[in-house]
């Protein structure tokens, strides 16, 4: 067992994002999460990660966890070098106060996310796409045994999006535990062995043929995007 | 020359040792609550002393201590209140911090009109350099050393809580309490400027040299080592001038800090004016 989610429940003011979702997710698993917008993956993701507070049910996870947020959420104009926003990722090593020791390994996941130059560039210069690499770095340093990507080939160009493609794919040889939230159906086929297929409840979960098949994504995209008015307290609910 | 006041001056003297030493640790405050993009922040906060400080002098006089303690006491429930009231009902923190300090604002003004001489509390507000006696240097030098301590342990926890706030949660740091330091210490650099600077000109040797410091230095080391030395300056010539033209330091010291920003945002080579009007040939790659 690596990441088990059991009877998952994350609302905004009362509106379940998450509604009663469960699955397991075996050490070295590679997982896709798919669904429509507003479906609950990257809150699904946050909540694992335990960045944002889970209403009902837990999340237990085999190890620490890295996650790669979307980037809409940060400071992108923030003073910080590249190679100080990188070496954040040992922060499980040095924490607040304890030294960062680099040794060399800032520079490596540079040079292997292709940002080999970049170090005392400042992060507001990046295109998306580069900021989008720096945070690869950064989960590189990491080396966490299980890691959540949101959305991570947003606003990338297909060089950059295979590069980070082959990060991914070394990570999953290496036996690390993996939950990607994507839009590109023919890329998880094609990539990732398992499949959750989400609607803010869990529509399908297993092998990607089986989860991604017609009937199933039909009924994701049914899944009615707004707010029914007359609603009443899920029967669910503790 | 510039200095000739402070030999012949004893209290000029100490109103400089204290002005030094609160220029060691408010700009890099002041830096951080730029980034936050909180510059107006310590202002909110400083009105917000109001009624701690009035009623404090109601009841006690003009004793430093009694007021410091109304000042702190204050600016704290305004601080932590903003951020807990933010947190607890989702609102927005400067929503919340609007809506107490112009309740305390209001609250101060009406104890002062009730009790009190205006004249004795506008040497609070603004600040008197006679006012510096023992406690008063005691009071600057420590919130100085407490700052320094606290941000030496806070800075990378207030940076990647500022770049980054998801990654901040998931690797388990627990920024809101940072924050509320943070916060904590703002209120506490304004307090101890009471008496050379006032209130409500703290918050501009806090803002000031900081906001001045974004033309001289691209990284946040750059920022805060610039903005402490603006401050240090700002405070020497404000302290002079302010013995030489008989005008009270408090905004003496503001309009030094202010002619530095002046001549930063003119001169400085980071997106300063001229430096924006010089026809710049790019590089070819």
């Amino acid at each position: 067992m690596s990441i088990a989610v059991r009877d998952l429940t994350v609302s905004h003011d009362r509106r379940p994002a998450v509604h009663h979702v469960s699955f397991t997710l075996p050490k070295g698993g590679l997982l896709a999460v798919v669904g429509p917008n507003g479906a609950g993956k990257s809150t699904l993701l946050r909540a694992i990660a335990g960045v944002q507070r889970a209403e009902h049910g837990h999340v237990e996870a085999g190890g620490r966890i890295a996650l790669l947020p979307q980037q809409a959420g940060m400071d992108r104009a923030f003073p910080l070098r590249c190679r100080d926003a990188v070496l954040l990722g040992l922060w499980a090593e040095g924490g607040a106060f304890g030294t960062l020791r680099d040794d060399g390994r800032v520079a490596d996941a540079m040079a292997a996310v292709g940002l080999r130059g970049f170090e005392s560039r400042p992060v507001a210069s990046l295109s998306t796409g580069q900021f989008q690499r720096l945070l690869f770095a950064r989960l590189l340093l990491q080396d966490a045994p299980v890691i959540l990507l949101d959305e991570p080939f947003n606003a990338l160009d297909a060089r950059t999006a295979a590069d980070l493609l082959g990060v991914i794919r070394r990570w999953h040889g290496e036996g690390r535990t993996i939950c990607a939230v994507l839009h590109d159906l023919d890329l998880v086929r094609d990539e990732f062995p398992h499949t959750l297929l989400l609607a803010r409840e869990a529509i399908a979960f297993g092998p990607t043929g089986e989860a991604l098949s017609a009937a199933n994504r039909l009924r994701a995209r049914s899944m009615a995007e707004g707010w029914d008015p007359h609603a009443e307290t899920c029967a669910r609910a503790a | 020359m510039i200095l000739d006041p402070f030999i012949e001056f004893g209290f000029l003297r100490r109103a400089l040792v204290g002005c030094l030493a609160l220029s060691l640790s408010a700009p890099p405050l002041g830096v951080f609550l730029m980034l936050r993009r909180m510059s107006l922040a310590g202002d909110a906060l400083s009105h917000g002393m109001l009624p701690g400080i009035a009623l404090a002098f109601v009841l006690f006089g003009l004793s430093v201590p009694a007021l410091a303690v109304g000042g702190l006491l204050a600016g704290l429930v305004l601080a932590l209140g903003a951020g807990a009231l933010a947190r607890g009902t989702g609102g927005r923190e400067d929503s919340a911090l609007a809506a107490l300090y112009l309740t305390a604002l209001a609250a101060g003004v009406a104890i002062i009109s009730w009790r009190g001489s205006a004249v004795e509390l506008s040497q609070l507000l603004f600040g008197s350099v006679l006012g510096v006696d023992d406690a008063a240097l005691l009071l600057m030098a420590g919130a100085a050393s407490a700052t320094l301590v606290f941000l030496s342990f806070a800075w990378r926890p207030l940076v990647l809580e500022c770049f980054d706030p998801a990654f901040a949660r998931a690797v388990g740091l627990r920024g809101s309490r940072w924050h509320l330091g943070f916060l904590a210490l703002v209120v506490v650099n304004l307090v101890a400027a009471l008496q050379a600077v006032g209130t409500l000109m703290a918050v501009g040797l806090m803002m000031l040299p900081a906001i001045a410091a974004r033309h001289w230095a691209r990284g946040i080391g750059g920022m805060v080592a610039v903005a402490v030395l603006l401050a240090l300056l700002a405070s020497i010539a404000g302290l002079a001038a302010s013995a030489r033209l008989d005008v009270p330091s408090g905004p003496a010291i503001i309009l030094a800090a202010a002619a530095l920003w002046v001549l930063s945002v003119a001169f400085g080579p980071v997106d300063g004016m001229l430096a924006r009007l010089r026809p710049h040939r790019h590089l070819s790659g």
